[in-house]
């Protein structure tokens, strides 16, 4: 059975958010109002981008290097590391995975970014890496401070890393946050809170592994992320041309 | 065999935020810290087919450009075929030169994004269906949109090609159809195709559940 070439499985959209969240106000004016059309997988969705190792420079990975100028940025010393699963359980190898984030004082190396907190000159906050063959990453970063954000007048967002990934196929592609175990802030999170099932929620937090700990030197935290599993196609005739 | 049922469930999405060039596009942002970056131009000198220039702005319900979105296009070759194992369609070349997949942001003062890209062939549809008319899935994500969102644009000199297009034809209002072809244009002997999509409103653009 082919495991990265068949057609894809519904989506669940009950466990995302959905595209009209008045509460996170900018979703207001962004999001369609018609419903989505619904369209069978062809290879327009079956296919994807595919990435090479040699593309990526050895530091991309690694948040704490790769923007370092005059020394190390200032933060928690973090690991970031899990598998990219799909929904049969199957790791999703070499895959793209890129991350971006705040420093540890919460402010973004962005020319939108207006906040007070201070630019750390050592770090970049972005990376980038492949799943190894059996669809694992791993990132090393400081952990981001929380940050307000203009929502509601004292709206802040916890502490967060943003994850996007492609998996084998066009249809897999998402974007994704993840949080940190314990922060009291995801709890009246605008931005999480666009999720309607709370259990789903939680599947963003990413727990504290003390296991790939390096003692003396830095924590770790592990998120494992699950793309949209193909189907079998027993039965079936094969998409033309796959 | 018999297949089991899914066991895991999908990692639910959450918006891309209003810094999402710092992770994907940086320069964007207003860095540089890659030596190889992603960008907005597919081809190099050396990709066969018809260069075309891809651009419009995306615009919200108020009318208003969005000035912060990231824009993702996935394509096939001139030749109609995906560079992927999936696509197993071997009466048509690989090219070896064109990966089909390009990266940009609106841009912060005039909401245009771009790419420069060619004009993908037809590309088989689903057994039993026509061939799809050549057509570029976009998929688009930004601060206020939770869940990335898909869609399509075909050409608007393919209008045989469309009036026949398995995917145009399961859309029931033919007048929004006609929000996923893009105008062809040739301005100083380029070839530009403008395709402005509407987020809500009345010409909203159709997204697709894939």
């Amino acid at each position: 059975m082919d495991t990265d070439t068949g057609e894809f499985m519904q989506r669940d959209r009950g466990i995302h958010p959905p595209a009209f969240t008045p509460t996170y106000k900018t979703s207001v004016l962004r999001s369609p109002r018609i419903p989505l059309w619904s369209l069978q997988n062809s290879l327009s969705e079956v296919t994807g981008p595919t990435f090479r190792r040699e593309e990526l420079g050895s530091l991309d990975n690694d948040l704490i290097l790769n923007y370092a100028k005059d020394g190390e940025p200032i933060g928690e010393r973090t690991i970031v590391h899990g598998h990219v699963l799909d929904e049969n359980g199957r790791g999703v190898p070499n895959t793209l995975v890129e991350v971006w984030q705040a420093n540890a004082g919460g402010r973004y190396r962005h020319v939108n970014d207006r906040y007070l907190a201070p630019i750390d000159p050592n770090f970049g906050g972005c990376g980038r890496t492949l799943t190894d063959g059996k669809g694992y990453y791993y990132f090393r970063t400081v952990k981001p401070g929380a940050y307000p954000f203009r929502n509601f007048v004292n709206s802040w967002r916890p502490a967060h890393i943003h994850f996007s990934i492609f998996g084998s196929g066009f249809a897999q592609r998402l974007i994704t946050q993840m949080y940190f175990e314990g922060d009291p802030l995801i709890r009246n999170d605008v931005i999480a809170g666009t999720i309607p099932d709370a259990d789903a929620i939680q599947r963003l937090v990413a727990r504290l592994d003390m296991s790939a700990a390096i003692p003396l030197d830095c924590l770790a935290y592990r998120f494992d992320i699950i793309l949209r599993g193909r189907r079998s196609t027993l039965f079936e005739n094969k998409l033309q041309g796959s | 065999m018999i297949p089991s049922l899914p066991t895991l469930k999908e990692t639910p999405s959450q918006t891309a935020g209003p810094y999402v060039h710092i992770g994907l596009i940086p320069h964007q942002a207003g860095f540089d810290i890659f030596e190889r970056n992603f960008s907005n131009v597919l081809v190099t000198p050396r990709t066969r087919g018809e260069r075309i220039r891809i651009e419009g702005r995306i615009f919200d319900g108020a009318g208003a450009p969005s000035r912060d979105v990231l824009v993702e296009i996935w394509q096939a070759n001139a030749a109609g075929r995906y560079d992927h194992p999936a696509d197993r369609q071997e009466s048509k070349d690989v090219d070896p030169t064109f990966r089909g997949w390009g990266r940009t942001g609106t841009d912060f003062h005039t909401g245009l994004y771009t790419f420069e890209t060619i004009k993908p062939g037809a590309v088989a549809g689903r057994h039993g269906h026509k061939p799809m008319a050549p057509h570029v899935n976009l998929w688009l994500a930004a601060r206020g949109i939770n869940i990335g969102l898909a869609t399509r644009m075909y050409f608007s000199d393919e209008e045989e090609a469309n009036a026949a297009d398995p995917v145009l034809n399961i859309i029931e209002q033919p007048a929004r159809r006609e929000t996923l072809i893009a105008r062809r244009e040739e301005r100083r002997g380029e070839v530009v195709y403008v395709f402005d999509i509407h987020l809500q409103g009345e010409r909203e653009t159709v997204f697709f559940d894939v």
